[in-house]
Parts: structure tokens; C-alpha cells; sequence
């Protein structure tokens, strides 16, 4: 018999692709309920203030205002992720421009908005920092002065404004630098980037007779916003049910929920459904960014180009919030080594609060500023050895079954493999023909990064006509993990996946998983689908043994939904397994299999680690990319022709869905890299807060050709090989590109976003 | 701002509907609240991404920038109007084959931009399609695949 086509490894449509392309798909905001309400927000116009009263009457006069609610109406603790420092609304104070400090319900979108804005408050207002410099100088203003009080799950750090601060350290820098020939050293900057997925976002909140709430979410994890809103609302969790809705992007941006919880307790208090979905411009304000970073980083080497030591500070621009700074932070740190083995190596990081946005999590987790650092750092010290930058990674890779910057050992490593794939690609394409007033550089990169994180489950159920029912609470925010889910489930049960439906993700249904985050899903929630799926074929299995009177070593899964007896045509089908299952014997076939990331953690015998977030992270993935660049001699511009990305994915599941993501995650970076920035004003303002003022790419701005280049070195761990590729895409952009710079030029860029102006000023310095 | 509602009547999809909407309103809000045609999408309100943009008389507009009232006799084409119900287009079909659909959000906008394209040229080159496509923000693909996919359609890459 000819092999059958394998679920894995093949690229269906994604299964709700043709809901999407028919205008069909629902989000949020096409959510309609009788009687809904429409919620508006009152912001903030100060950098930092004193709450010092509310003035409601004239709000709650207007005709059609149902519910308000303000920072005087909570109480007990606050809320948040690692550090419970924000609250739903601010109370007390106001620590930046945009803060939520009221929200109003009323029966119409209009209305609502007249009446937030008829709210008036007092203010008193403060002395507010808006840099790293102005937050750490002394005397300077504190945002958060009861910070002691606060619920941490973490310490380091709450004094002054420092948020957090840890050390990660291997072997003896010090002497180590001692004994390196070359040594380099700079400071990097990085700026706010936002995640700017294409759906803001948004919730509406409903409300049962019970007064139990349910809420259909833009989300990157039902549980989270489950767990999030019980906590602000005081309300135990089974008063409480979130439910995803398709996820118009989400990039991290939606990975910690602050709004959900206002339409919840205007809902509560209305007895009424309400929406909640955030313009574009309060999107900007009050959502969330990239961490922008300073980072002073040294590097040493022998004169034969081995690299002996390296030496980070890392300083992350945190805003007014904790929100993920820590877990940055020490992702930061991890990461700044980069994937090379080097034996001494120092990162001491602080993040800091700002009277700004809060930062947090956005694609990457801290390593594409660390990267942009480290990956320029090498090429800066390549020139210095005089070997090129190329061999110069090559000879200091990682390999298999070395370990991480913390001690996690790392079993699969195709890292050398990545950068001769990239390397060569680029040196057999055809080249492009020079272009009058342009000089053409070509930069490279290579980065790690981890795919793990945390608890996931999956459960599978075998339908009485023999059809296979998956769920899962991993939330598909558009990268394709519903289809891929459902290709692992189908692969291990030998059925097309026609034959397996896919729940939605509702946390009164789906098992438990953490959140899409992480580069996680395929690695950590794709386990347990395979897990529990093949659990439930060897209960199919031993059903099926007593049915043909065989040991189950006899039998084998055929293709389309049957167990045949080997080597003979004898066979039962799924369904006629279900019905004895369901009336005969034995009970539905019902799998479960849930776990937490079981890998192993750091190692303090190895490296001298204070005060990280978490005790392992995931297995280690690993990409190089190359890009070939024009820059305009006359006016500076960088224009990116052409991109090669290798990337290790373990096992490709979903091959085109691989490339998408490193098609697209590119493009995050490669916007990060030269034109997106988020711009405050002296008074706290976000100046950059619409479409139009803060530049993502658009199709003429990216290269027509990325070449995806997947490698597939299967990951021990994963029934399937599988591990994570959202991330690692756009890690290796700004630093590929800004040595494709260099090499043009020979103008070194070391602040983001690299802009005309920015790189006619470094090459007018050039020495 | 004017609260006032006026009647018109909004040809959309080949069908009449007669519209009651405050002055200001704009096209997206009725095609969304008023008639419950949501496949199009409000990304920014400010014109710059794309999402919402539908045909007027076959010409591609702006529907968060068009007031519902300035619409007149012009006939309005939206996502749903672009296929029956539940069927597809080749623009459709051609950007579920290529993987060019990821989260979705911006895809009403590029099937609409796509189908105005194919309607003046059906063989359209690469560079073309970039430049059609040119107002159409995606934030998830990196474009090339939904380039792919209009290059497939056009009958190969020239």
C-alpha cells in the first residue's frame, strides 16, 4: 500500500479562511445583542496627577447613560500581571496621558461619548519623567510610592522608580577580558514600537439573569481574561466566562487584558450587554508597546576570532505600568549573549517606570532589542578581527547539545545549518542590477529563541459516527493554530481533517492553556493535542482488540478512520468502536492530556541567576537572515530588496503557515527597524496616535521577495518534532539591516528606527 | 454635531435599502449598524488602512471616509455582495489557496481592492498588483502571499 497523505507536513486552507475572504468571520466589534449598550472612555490629559475628585451630575443627567464607573467605585487590591500595581480605571493617581479614569454605558455609541466627556474631574497635577534618565535621577518624581504595598510574585527592584532589576551571569568576565586581543563596545537605543494589529481592541460583556457575566473577547487567552476580570470585579471565577472571537491580530498587544473588566462591571451594573471597542487612537494610548531600550554591551575576543566575554547593561523604558517588564527584561537578559558560544558573560538589567504607556509584550519578548545590539556588536568586531562577519558566527555557534546563557541544556541546534542556508541562497541568486545613486550592502543576523511557557491541555472526544471532536484554549490570533491543531490531531489518528471538528475557545469548555504567547501553541498546546490523540488511539486500539478477538500489537490504524488486523483486509471502523464504546462497554472516549512546560530549568551550579520570572522557559529554536539593502546616497532612504530567513522549526506542520509567519514576522521587524515609532511631546502626549502619524508598512514599503527557509531538525520533546516560529522572524531584521548598512556605507546605526535622517547623519560622521 | 437622522435610499449589493441615519453618519456605520453587513471592517476611521473599503459604482472607496448621504445613486458593492451567499470568487479562492489570509482582518479590503483590479486588467504584472494594492494595510503576511495569490490569478508572474 502506498504511504497516505500525511495530515502533517501538507498545507490545507486554513480552516476558517473562507469565513475570512467572504466577509463572514466574526469579531467583536459585528457582535450585536438585544438591548446592548455602547461604552466610551474618559482618558486622562495628564503625564502624572493627583486624583482629587469626580464631578458626575451632569454626565448621569444625559438622557440614555445607564452606568458609570470611576476609580472611586473599586476597592481592595490592585490587579495586574507579575507586579499588581494598575487597576481598570486609575485611582489615586493618573501616571500617564490616555490612563482610563471613567467609563460610561449608555444606550448609543454618541451619547456614550457625550457623557464620558461631560465627566469632570480634579486634578493636582504632578512633576511627571518621560526617559529612563529623568526616572533614575535623583529626587526624582516616584510614580508608584506605595509600591512596597503591592502584590509581587517577584522580587527586585520598587525602589525609586525601578520596577525590576536582575543580574544574569556565567563564568568571569572580568578575566576574561584580560585575555582578548579585540574588544568592542557601544550603546544601542531602541523606541516604542506598537503592536498596531489591524483590529483593535475590544469585548462586549453580557449579563445573565444571575448576574453571571459573559464575555466575548478580542484575546489572546480566554483564561487570562477569565482570570483578569473575576479579579477586578471580586467576583469568583465561575461567575465569570470568556469566550474568543476570530482575533483580528494581536502580536502580544492582547496577551494581558486591562479593558475587558470596565465593559464587564458596566454590564454588572447595568444589568444590560455592553461593547467596548477602542478607536484606533485610544488603541494607541492606552493599550500597550515595545519596551524602548538603552543597551551598553562590550564584547571580547581572541585574535583567532574566538569570543571570550561579553558584558550587557540592559535599561528598559517600562511606562507607567509593571505590566510585563519583568518577564522582558529577563528574556532581555537571556538573550544577549545571542546564540554563540561564549563561556564569560555578564547582563544586569533594570527596568524603569515612565509617566507613558505601559510597554510589554510585542513579538520578540525583549530579544529584538538585544539582538539588535549583540548581532551589530558582532559584525562591528568581525571588522576589528578582519574575519568575515559570516565565518565569524560560524565558528561561534551553538551546537547541539550545548547550553543556553543560563544553564538549559539544548538537544536539537541547527543553527550553522541556518546561516550556510542563508549565506548561500543569497550568494546564488541571480544578482540585482545596480542602481544609479544607491549603494547595495548585504547584512546578516542570527538569532535564538524558545518556544514553551507554562501549562496547556487538550481533549479529545471520539463522536458516535466515529468523527473526532478537538479542543483546545489555544486562541488562533491569525497565526493558524486552529488548522494546525487540527493537522496533529488528524496525523495521529490517521483520518482527514474533514473528520475532526475544532471547538471554539470558551473557559466554561475549553481545557486550560496559558495563553498564545511565547512562540508557544504549536510547541506546548500542539504536544498535548498529540499526546491526547494518541491516547485515544490506543484506547481505540484495545476496544478494537476485543472486538476482532487479537492483541493489540497485531493491529494497526489505516487510513480514514479504521483499525485493520495486519496483513489482512479484516478491519472495524472508528464508528462501530464509538458505539461499543458508548452502549457496550468501556464509556465515551474522552482524552484529556494537559501538562506544564516539564523541560529542564536553569542551572545554578552554571550561572549566577537572580530573581527571573521563571524557573525554565521552552526549548531553544534557532534562525539566521540575510538581507540585501539599497540606501539612497542622496536622501538617506533604506530600501530592502531582497530577504533570506532560516528558521528551525523542529517539524513544519503546516509548511505555508510557516512561511507566513516568517514572511510577516520579518516585516514587523524590518518596520521596526526603519520607519515605526511611537513619539511623545514634552507634555506626555502620544503624538504618533493614528495610522496615518505612525507608519506600519505597506506593500511598497517590503521587499517582493522574503524567502522563507524552513529547516526541520524534529525536537525530541514533541510527539511531532514540532516547535514554535512566531517570534524568531522578526528577531533578526533590525540587526541583518543595519549591517547591510554598514556594509554599504560604512555607516554604523546604532538607534532605531533607522530613518533617512538617522543614516544621511551617520554617513556625514563617518570617520 | 447634528443628531438629526435623514431617509435616503442605499443601493447595496443589487439591493434597495432605505436608510434612516443621523447626517454625519458614515457609510461604514450603516453598512454596519444599520444594515448588518459587518465583512467590513473599521481598522483605523481615518482612511489609512484599507479595511473598510468597498465599490461605488465599480470604483473603489473609502467607507469610513464616505458619508452615508453623499453615497446618492451610486451602487454600493461589499464584501458580501462579491460572491453568492457562501460562494466564491476567483479573488476569494485564489487568496484562501495561497495561505494569504492570516488573521483576516484587513481581508474584505484586499478582496475588494483585488476585484477592482482584475476588473480594469485581468492579467495585471507584479507591479501592478503592488502598486493596487498600495492603500491596503496588512499587519500579519509581510504581502507576499496575497501578491502570490493576485500573480496566480493574473496567470503567472511576468
Amino acid at each position: 500500500m502506498s504511504d497516505p497523505v500525511r495530515a502533517i507536513g501538507s498545507s490545507p486552507p486554513r480552516l476558517e479562511a473562507g469565513d475570512k475572504a467572504i466577509g463572514r468571520a466574526q469579531y467583536v466589534d459585528d457582535i450585536q445583542r438585544p438591548g446592548m449598550l455602547y461604552a466610551a472612555l474618559l482618558t486622562s490629559p495628564h503625564a502624572h496627577a493627583r486624583i482629587l475628585g469626580y464631578r458626575l451630575d451632569a454626565a448621569r443627567a444625559i438622557a440614555g447613560v445607564k452606568a458609570i464607573v470611576t476609580g472611586a467605585d473599586l476597592s481592595g487590591s490592585r490587579s495586574g500581571g507579575i507586579i499588581k500595581d494598575e487597576s481598570m480605571v486609575a485611582r489615586g493617581k493618573v501616571r500617564y496621558v490616555g490612563e482610563i479614569v471613567a467609563a460610561v454605558a449608555a444606550s448609543d455609541p454618541q451619547t456614550a461619548s457625550r457623557a464620558a466627556t461631560a465627566i469632570e474631574l480634579d486634578y493636582e497635577p504632578l512633576d511627571a519623567v518621560l526617559t529612563i534618565d529623568e526616572a533614575l535621577a535623583p529626587g526624582a518624581p516616584v510614580l508608584h510610592e506605595e509600591s512596597a504595598s503591592y502584590v509581587k510574585a517577584i522580587q527586585g527592584g520598587g525602589h525609586g522608580n525601578v520596577v525590576f532589576e536582575t543580574t544574569v551571569a556565567e563564568g568571569d568576565v572580568e578575566r576574561a577580558f584580560a585575555q582578548c586581543d579585540v574588544i568592542v563596545e557601544n550603546t544601542w537605543q531602541t523606541q516604542a514600537q506598537h503592536n498596531a494589529y489591524l483590529e483593535p481592541g475590544g469585548c462586549v460583556a453580557d449579563v445573565d439573569a444571575s448576574g453571571r457575566i459573559t464575555l466575548y473577547a478580542s484575546c489572546q487567552s480566554v483564561h487570562h481574561v477569565q482570570q483578569r476580570v473575576a479579579e477586578e470585579l471580586g467576583e469568583p471565577m465561575a461567575r465569570i466566562r470568556a469566550i474568543a472571537m476570530r482575533v483580528g491580530g494581536g502580536f502580544g498587544g492582547k496577551h494581558a487584558s486591562n479593558i475587558h473588566s470596565i465593559a464587564a462591571w458596566l454590564a454588572r451594573a447595568a444589568r444590560r450587554p455592553v461593547k467596548l471597542v477602542l478607536s484606533r487612537m485610544q488603541d494607541f494610548e492606552i493599550q500597550r508597546s515595545r519596551h524602548p531600550a538603552r543597551i551598553w554591551m562590550k564584547t571580547g575576543a581572541r585574535r583567532d576570532g574566538m569570543i571570550l566575554a561579553r558584558d550587557v547593561r540592559i535599561t528598559l523604558d517600562g511606562g507607567a505600568y509593571a505590566d510585563e517588564s519583568p518577564p522582558v527584561l529577563a528574556f532581555a537578559l537571556l538573550m544577549s549573549r545571542g546564540p554563540y558560544r561564549i563561556a564569560n558573560v555578564r547582563a544586569r538589567g533594570q527596568a524603569v517606570y515612565t509617566n507613558k504607556l505601559r510597554a510589554g509584550s510585542f513579538r520578540g519578548f525583549g530579544n529584538p532589542q538585544a539582538s539588535f545590539a549583540g548581532e551589530s556588536q558582532i559584525d562591528e568586531l568581525a571588522s576589528r578581527l578582519g574575519i568575515n562577519p559570516v565565518e565569524l558566527r560560524l565558528a561561534n555557534a551553538m551546537r547541539p547539545n550545548d547550553t543556553a546563557f543560563g544553564g538549559q541544556p539544548v538537544a536539537s541546534c541547527v543553527l550553522r545549518e541556518c546561516i550556510a542556508r542563508v549565506r548561500d541562497a543569497q550568494r546564488e541568486a541571480p544578482p540585482l542590477a545596480p542602481r544609479n545613486g544607491r549603494r547595495r550592502g548585504v547584512g546578516f543576523a542570527v538569532m535564538s529563541h524558545i518556544s514553551g511557557l507554562m501549562g496547556t491541555a487538550a481533549t479529545v472526544q471520539l463522536r458516535t459516527d466515529g468523527s473526532i471532536a478537538l479542543s483546545t484554549g489555544c486562541v488562533d490570533i491569525g497565526q493558524g493554530s486552529d488548522t494546525a491543531m487540527v493537522q496533529i490531531c488528524a496525523d495521529a489518528l490517521s483520518v482527514p481533517i474533514e473528520r475532526v471538528s475544532y471547538a471554539p475557545q470558551d473557559s466554561d469548555a475549553s481545557p486550560y492553556n496559558w495563553k498564545t504567547a511565547g512562540s508557544r501553541s504549536t510547541y506546548m498546546t500542539g504536544r498535548a493535542v498529540a499526546v491526547a490523540s494518541l491516547e485515544m488511539r490506543d484506547r481505540m486500539l484495545a476496544h478494537a482488540a476485543d472486538m476482532m478477538e487479537c492483541a493489540v500489537v497485531d493491529l494497526e490504524l489505516r487510513p480514514g478512520g479504521v483499525v485493520g488486523l495486519k496483513g489482512v483486509p479484516k478491519t472495524v471502523g472508528f464508528r462501530e468502536i464509538a458505539m461499543r464504546s458508548l452502549f457496550h462497554s468501556g464509556g465515551p472516549i474522552v482524552v484529556t492530556h494537559g501538562f506544564v512546560f516539564d523541560g529542564t530549568g536553569f542551572d545554578p551550579k552554571r550561572a549566577s541567576i537572580h530573581q527571573l520570572a521563571f524557573a525554565n522557559l521552552g526549548v531553544y529554536t534557532f534562525g539566521a537572515q540575510c538581507v540585501e539593502v539599497d540606501v539612497d546616497e542622496g536622501t538617506g532612504q533604506v530600501e530592502v530588496r531582497r530577504a533570506w530567513c532560516a528558521h528551525d522549526v523542529g517539524r513544519a506542520i503546516n509548511p505555508v503557515s510557516c512561511e507566513g509567519q516568517i514572511q510577516g514576522g520579518f516585516v514587523q521587524g524590518m518596520g521596526y527597524a526603519l520607519v515605526e515609532a511611537m513619539k511623545w511631546n514634552a507634555e506626555g502626549w502620544l503624538i504618533t496616535a493614528t495610522l496615518a502619524d505612525y507608519k506600519v508598512p505597506g506593500v511598497l514599503d517590503c521587499p517582493p521577495e522574503i524567502h522563507p527557509i524552513i529547516l526541520e531538525d524534529p525536537d525530541p520533546t514533541h510527539p511531532v518534532g514540532a516547535k514554535g516560529i512566531g517570534e524568531p522572524s522578526l528577531v533578526g531584521a533590525a540587526p541583518a539591516i543595519a549591517n547591510a548598512i554598514c556594509n554599504a556605507t560604512g555607516a554604523r546605526l546604532r538607534t532605531l528606527p533607522m530613518t533617512p535622517e538617522r543614516v544621511l547623519n551617520a554617513m556625514d560622521s563617518r570617520s | 454635531m447634528s443628531q438629526a437622522k435623514r431617509r435616503s435610499v442605499l443601493t447595496v449589493n443589487g439591493e434597495q435599502h432605505h436608510v434612516l441615519a443621523p447626517a454625519a453618519a458614515t457609510l461604514l456605520d450603516v453598512l454596519r449598524t444599520g444594515l448588518g453587513l459587518t465583512g467590513s471592517k473599521c481598522g483605523c476611521n481615518h482612511g489609512v488602512c484599507g479595511a473598510c473599503t468597498v465599490l461605488l459604482d465599480g470604483k473603489l472607496a473609502r467607507s469610513c471616509l464616505t458619508l452615508a448621504a453623499d453615497v446618492g445613486e451610486r451602487r454600493v458593492t461589499t464584501i458580501e455582495g462579491i460572491a453568492g451567499d457562501l460562494d466564491f470568487s476567483a479573488v476569494q479562492r485564489a487568496l484562501v489557496e495561497s495561505g494569504a489570509i492570516q488573521c483576516g482582518f484587513c481581508t474584505p479590503g484586499f478582496v475588494i481592492t483585488l476585484t477592482e483590479l482584475f476588473a480594469r486588467d485581468p492579467h495585471p504584472g507584479r507591479e501592478t498588483i503592488r502598486a493596487a494594492l498600495s492603500g491596503n494595510l496588512c499587519r500579519c503576511s509581510g504581502y507576499v502571499k496575497i501578491v502570490e495569490a493576485a500573480e496566480h490569478l493574473a496567470g503567472g508572474v511576468r
